[in-house]
């Protein structure tokens, strides 16, 4: 780990006027990521931010009858908390199912939106990754790749190639129930819907997400409908706990007389954001339930999956596990 | 800790090492006053500063749960944690459980299981422990095997560990699993 200094402000304004003044300096949340990252030398800041003292470590319900989760929540508080255990239990399970219980005592809800990819090249210096250093190639295209992307990949040039997926687990929910991240920095307060916050690495690997330089992120709001009656999340993983996910996913229905009202359907460990493809889930309003709808709509939510070697599993898994969660949210016995 | 200095990070244009600061962390009750350097983990600040090892570094990088300790009464592992981030909590570590009544409740239920082998893992393992009862979320077998999956016994002790920890819960043992 690199040598850096320390700072603990206490309000919004001297945290941000300090990101911007101070070259190289980064925030520090939880520190479960970052700290990682910087004891293998990834990351190397001069300077980190403590923001936990921003005042930014509530939740609270807003005028439109949703919930403003503060960034600086923990993930364990937030997915205990009551109105998010009984109006958002999609996004309980889903942090519950992430990480260990000291691991979400740590980890904040912000933080979570920042972690990075866990593919293996990625975290060692000794080989080529785009990602952390641009034009220097894929260590996984040709490599081992069991845990990486089989959709949104970008794979054509190998100086932009990248093929890693976003790990977290939080996220998938919030894609589902679409969420919406709010943002202040030098150029004001904005709002970016989840869809937009991560990015398909395309010809930029490097970036993660859509967030500006010197942007913090203050809270994620809750749209008022939280599909508490229809709703799974799948987890599949090498070991029943405390291991990322293969393939997740995530189902909100509103059901009315076996007919759909609404659907949404997001994915975990298939590419570099949670992936969603909401007018596949259009195709699902208005019908009945049934298996065969629901595995017309793994298909083609899956349609163009390409696998790398290691991770072609994933294109089957992904399937079966979509057709599962359907079936588990809409509470319809699976046949096989 | 390493601490390497690096020369491509360019944020970094001089080699002056930031200067040490004075942190004041409150320990199983007592106070200590330290010059530490703002890089060094709670895990570190620990073992290394203030002679307290008892708790153990396994992996350095929150993959084990060896580290955990009790800020505030929630377990946490002290490996991804600045020391400098802790001031004006409670720390509390494997040294500070047993009193003048003597060991704590669940540091007798593990010798009673016999639920560790080597025993690198177990301060990790009662400090999850009990900040998972303080959390109180767990109820049966399934939920205490769940909700510790955050520190690993490469000796296996597993089946031990639950069934010390499953006396010390008053939790039935009849249940199917
Ligand atoms: C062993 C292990 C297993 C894990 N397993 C899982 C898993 O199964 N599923 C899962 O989802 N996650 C898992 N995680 C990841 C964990 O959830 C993340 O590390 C955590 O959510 C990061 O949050 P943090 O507050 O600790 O972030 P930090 O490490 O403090 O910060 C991460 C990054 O975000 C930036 N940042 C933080 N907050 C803000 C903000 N408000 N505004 C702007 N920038 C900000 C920081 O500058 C930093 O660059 C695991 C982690 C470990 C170590
Ligand atoms: S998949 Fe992405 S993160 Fe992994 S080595 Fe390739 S470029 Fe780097
Ligand atoms: S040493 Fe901290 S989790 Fe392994
Ligand atoms: S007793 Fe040896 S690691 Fe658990």
């Amino acid at each position: 780990m690199n040598n850096f200094s320390y700072s603990r402000p206490e309000d919004l304004n001297s945290a941000l006027g300090e990101l911007t003044k101070r070259e190289g300096a980064k925030f520090i949340a939880g520190g479960t990521n970052l700290l990682d990252l910087m004891k293998e030398n990834i990351e190397r800041p001069s300077h980190l931010i403590d923001i936990n003292h921003l005042g930014l470590n509530t939740i609270e319900a807003t005028a439109d009858g949703g919930l403003r989760l503060g960034a600086l929540v923990t993930n364990a508080d937030t997915a205990y908390h009551e109105n998010v255990v009984t109006h958002y239990p999609l996004l309980s399970q889903a942090i519950l199912a992430g990480a260990s219980a000291q691991l979400r005592n740590m980890a904040t809800n912000g933080g979570n939106l920042f972690q990075r990819t866990r593919c293996y090249y990625f975290y060692d210096l000794a080989t080529p990754c785009n990602k952390r250093e641009p034009g220097s190639g894929c260590g996984a295209l040709r490599g081992y790749n069991r845990i990486h992307a089989i959709l949104g990949t970008s794979d054509q040039n190998s100086e932009t190639a990248c093929i890693a997926t976003h790990p977290s687990d939080m996220c998938v929910a919030l894609a589902a129930l679409e969420a919406v991240v709010r943002v202040t920095g030098p150029a004001g307060e904005r709002i970016i819907p989840f869809a937009d916050f991560h990015r398909l690495p395309g010809n930029e690997p490097w970036r993660d997400n859509t967030i500006n330089p010197g942007e913090l992120v203050t809270a994620i709001d809750l749209p008022p409908k939280g599909f508490s009656t229809n709703f799974a999340y799948i987890k599949l993983r090498d070991r029943t706990s405390y291991a990322f996910a293969l393939v997740s996913v995530a189902v909100a229905l509103e059901i009315e007389n076996n007919r759909i009202l609404d659907a949404r359907v997001a994915l975990g460990g298939v590419a570099h954001k949670p992936w969603r493809k909401p007018e596949v889930e259009a195709t699902l309003i208005g019908q009945p339930v049934s298996e065969a709808n629901f595995q017309a709509v793994a298909e083609a939510l899956i349609d163009g999956a390409k696998g790398y070697g290691h991770n072609t599993f994933k294109i089957e898994l992904a399937k079966r596990a979509i057709v599962r969660a359907l079936q588990q949210a809409a509470k319809l016995e699976p046949t096989a | 800790m390493q601490t390497i200095l690096s020369s491509e990070t360019g944020a970094r244009s001089q080699n002056v090492l930031p200067e040490k600061r004075s942190i004041t962390l409150t320990i199983n009750g007592l106070v200590h006053k330290l010059e530490l350097a703002p890089w060094t983990t709670l895990l570190d600040a620990l073992r290394e500063y203030l002679q307290l090892t008892g708790t153990k570094k396994g992996c350095d990088h929150g993959q084990c749960g060896a580290c955990t300790v009790l800020v505030d009464g929630k377990r946490i592992n002290s490996c991804l944690t600045l020391a400098v981030m802790k001031e004006g909590s409670e720390i509390t570590t494997i040294e500070g459980l047993a009193n003048e009544n003597g060991l704590h409740p669940l540091q007798t239920a593990f010798i009673e299981h016999d639920a560790y082998q080597c025993g690198y893992c177990t301060p990790g393992q009662i400090c999850s422990a009990i900040g998972m009862i303080n959390e109180g979320h767990a109820k049966t077998l399934q939920d205490i095997r769940e909700l510790m999956s955050g520190n690993i016994c490469r000796c296996g002790a597993y089946s031990n560990i639950v069934d010390a920890l499953q006396e010390v819960m008053k939790i039935d043992s009849n249940e199917t699993v």
